[in-house]
């Protein structure tokens, strides 16, 4: 099993989770970094190359900030051109079909936040509902996403057990990433 | 001197730098510890082979120290000069005084007289400005904590030298002042107070002739473009102003660093280095053969003990005050400790002081002999000194890397970015990396408009990029990228040369004003080809197509990709380059180009946005 990770990141050089995060995972045998701002500073995002690296991959993976309740903009742009017709989607577009795909995210706020009663007024899922359904078009299975919380307010030991847990997701997604389906990650007690 | 002897002692020193720097190289010892070896092989002791020439051979190749401190001269603008004056004032003034008692103390107790004492702690408390710094840079340190100490404890013991030159004579028994006035000096017999005017008068003239006077003179012989004219004005300079000195009876060492600091901002700087470096590297190496040479190893034989006892308890008490001064300016652990490390031997000027005391019988003969031998080989010690911070030290410090990275940019770092040319294309390169925040170092060839963007306020250096020297002095070795924007492409092309062959380090960022030049650029192996115009054409283009009424996000999105397309056949056709065939090719691809886009099959081989088609949309829907 091979994971896929399309990182996004505008501001990187100014994120600190995320350099966390991407850390652990280059840790992990048979992981793919993609940094598409990096890759696509003009947004010109190629199908041509990015189409052939998304079918060496199962899981595919976006990794990102919470941006306005969904990805930073190059991430909706590189689903708009890569997942084209006939490939992703349709009825000869099977590239996909039998891969996953999730969210690893971050977000200021906290998990109370996101609850029907809290201050976003949904769980954080909810807002996913696009990737999901973006998924189940394109014949893949959507997993739970990946949520670290309270990203301005973690201390560096807390910032290291979310990167510990993410180390733990990747190798569970290789191994058996269908369990992950009803058993979502467990959240460290804890760790908000 | 016969032409017979000049020629065979020129044979015997060059061929003594050319066999054991490169061998001591080789041995990881530093090129100082190879000329020290070399003087001695070479001296009296060994092979007898200069006789017992090393003194005259130290004296001649003095001079070597004088551009050296010209040289740092010009390293130092006024700012930093006045940025360092806490460490040079606190650090080296403490260490001069502080050392300098001990060192007195110490000898009275072995039974020295109070005024002999005190004269052997002065000049023991000095240290090699011309090991220390040589080796400081050889191992590029010279922008570490560590490195800015000990420059500005050398700096204040090289100005140093001169009050005490003022104050032996008084320490010496009464008539013997009067004998140790420099013969060549215009004034020695003038008063006091005349003395004082000529002096100050003198070194006036160093400021304002230098600003005044030599910047127009260099401007005139830089526009001849007679390189060898540069060269000589350098040197002539330099001589000019050591002989001034020496009129007034101040130290040539003192006024060339005075002369090199007013220059230091002028536009020649790099030029002026980069032609009076290699003169000072030979003499320097010739003293340093000279030290090596002098070394009384008869003295050493009879007396091993007193003489390793001194060597030891000089470099321990010099040490042990360096660590000391060291830790209260608040220097990290290891920084100290190669601070400590790196200063602990007595400098040359002890050899000139110890002659001058010795000539005004202010220390006996005897003691003045066996100091001699001491210096010298504390002196040829620091290299091993230096072996064993490597060695032995720094592994215990395993933190050392990291502790380095944190550390800011010290100020006399040198830039990360070198822009070789500095017309309209350069230009624009260099104002936008001064906007992001990224210092450059620019050298350019036209001395007129160096003159002009100076007076707006850029730093511009007017140099050669073609030579590796220039691009020496212009801190290639520490940079890591090479913008070449030169004008002409041979031009280019010789800087791409000098670059791959002494710099392979250095990332090569290269203009190219055609594609033909592309094509030798390529041949060549620069990886990083800009073409001039390419941009700019396409950015225009893409207005006519915005003009016309097509969207401006799709114009430019095409304009990006057309770019990349013509940069991908620009590589292909670049294996054609010197057949005939790439006429047949070049044509062959404009037709296929033409026939795409005839098709209008060209935008969508360029651009692949299908995802955004209402076909797509719809079966989403």
């Amino acid at each position: 099993m091979k994971i896929l990770v399309l990182f996004a990141h505008p501001a990187f050089e100014r994120s600190r989770i995320h350099v966390r995060l991407l850390q652990a995972a280059a840790t992990v045998q048979d992981v793919t970094i993609r940094d598409l701002y990096q890759v696509y500073p003009d947004f010109d995002v190629s199908p041509q190359a990015e189409q052939p690296i998304v079918e060496q991959h199962d899981v595919i993976i976006f990794q990102h900030p919470f941006y306005w309740y969904s990805g930073p903009a190059l991430i909706k742009q590189w689903m708009d051109l890569v997942l084209e017709h006939g490939w992703a989607y349709g009825k000869n577009g099977t590239r996909l079909q039998g891969k996953r795909m999730m969210n690893v995210l971050s977000m200021a706020g906290n998990e109370q936040a996101y609850s029907a009663q809290g201050h976003h007024g949904h769980p954080v899922n909810a807002f996913l509902l696009p990737f999901e359904q973006t998924a189940r078009l394109c014949y893949m299975q959507y997993l739970p996403p990946f949520t670290v919380h309270s990203s301005n307010a973690l201390s560096d030991q807390q910032l290291n057990e979310h990167a510990n847990r993410y180390i733990q997701l990747l190798e569970q997604l290789k191994t058996n990433a269908a369990a992950l389906i009803s058993n979502p990650p467990p959240n460290p007690s804890g760790l908000s | 001197m016969s032409n017979e002897s000049f020629f065979y002692q020129a044979l015997v020193y060059l061929a003594t730098m050319v066999v054991f720097v490169p061998l001591a190289k080789k041995l990881n010892l530093g090129s100082v510890l190879g000329y020290l070896i070399g003087g001695i092989i070479i001296g009296p002791a060994l092979l007898g082979l200069i006789g017992h020439g090393g003194e005259d051979l130290m004296h001649f190749a003095e001079f070597g120290v004088v551009m050296m401190l010209f040289l740092i001269g010009l390293e130092l603008e006024p700012s930093l000069l006045w940025k360092l004056r806490a460490p040079i004032l606190g650090l080296g003034g403490l260490q001069v005084v502080v050392t300098a008692t001990l060192v007195a103390g110490l000898s009275m107790v072995f039974g020295l007289p109070w005024n002999q004492a005190l004269i052997l702690g002065m000049i023991l408390s000095l240290s090699s400005t011309a090991i220390v710094l040589q080796i400081l840079n050889e191992k590029g340190q010279m922008g570490s904590a560590a490195g800015q100490s000990a420059f500005s404890v050398l700096l204040f013991q090289d100005v140093a030298v001169i009050p005490m030159l003022a104050i032996f004579p008084l320490l010496g028994p009464s008539g013997a002042a009067g004998t140790v006035e420099d013969g060549q000096s215009l004034i020695a017999h003038q008063p006091a107070w005349a003395k004082t005017l000529i002096v100050f008068g003198a070194v006036s003239a160093l400021v304002v002739g230098g600003r005044y006077v030599v910047k127009p003179i260099l401007h005139i012989v830089a526009r001849t473009r007679l390189r060898e004219l540069f060269t000589a004005s350098a040197l002539l300079l330099v001589v000019a102003i050591a002989v001034l000195m020496t009129l007034v009876g101040l130290s040539p060492a003192l006024g060339a660093f005075l002369g090199g600091v007013v220059l230091a901002n002028s536009e020649y700087r790099h030029e002026l280095e980069s032609d009076i470096e290699p003169f000072k590297g030979l003499l320097l190496g010739l003293f340093f053969i000279g030290v090596g040479a002098t070394i009384n190893f008869q003295l050493v034989v009879q007396e091993p003990w007193l003489i390793t006892g001194l060597v030891a308890g000089v470099l321990a008490v010099k040490f042990l005050v360096l660590a000391g001064l060291g830790k209260l300016f608040r220097l990290s652990g290891e920084q100290n400790l190669l601070f400590a490390f790196a200063l602990p031997q007595v400098g040359e000027f002890a050899f000139v002081l110890f002659s001058f005391s010795e000539g005004a019988r202010l220390l006996p003969a005897e003691l003045v002999d066996i100091m001699t031998a001491v210096v010298a080989i504390t002196m040829a010690l620091t290299p091993l000194l230096m072996l064993v911070y490597d060695k032995v030290i720094v592994p215990r410090f395993g933190c050392t890397a990291n502790r380095e990275e944190r550390e800011p940019d010290t100020i006399d770092e040198k830039n990360p970015v070198i822009i070789a040319g500095f017309d309209h294309f350069g230009t624009v390169v260099g104002r936008f990396l001064r906007a992001s925040g990224v210092p450059s170092t620019v050298l350019d060839l036209d001395s007129d408009r160096v003159d002009l963007l100076r007076q707006m306020g850029l730093k511009v250096y007017y140099g050669d990029a073609a030579r590796a020297d220039m691009l020496k002095s212009a801190g290639a070795e520490q940079a890591r990228l090479i913008v070449i924007a030169m004008a002409t492409p041979e031009k280019t092309l010789e800087v791409v040369d000098t670059v791959k062959k002494h710099y392979p380090h250095l990332q090569m960022l290269v203009r190219a004003t055609q594609n033909a030049d592309a094509f030798d650029l390529m041949n060549a192996g620069v990886l990083h080809i800009y073409r001039e115009t390419i941009d700019t054409s396409l950015r225009l283009a893409a207005d006519v197509l915005e003009m016309l009424g097509r969207r401006a996000y799709q114009s430019q999105r095409a304009a990006r990709m057309f770019r990349r397309f013509d940069e991908r056949s620009l590589k292909g056709l670049a294996a054609y380059r010197d057949d005939k065939q790439y006429v047949n090719i070049a044509r062959e691809r404009m037709e296929e180009l033409q026939k795409l886009i005839q098709a209008d099959a060209y935008t969508n081989m360029l651009i692949r946005d299908g995802g955004w088609d209402r076909e797509n949309a719809e079966e989403r829907n």
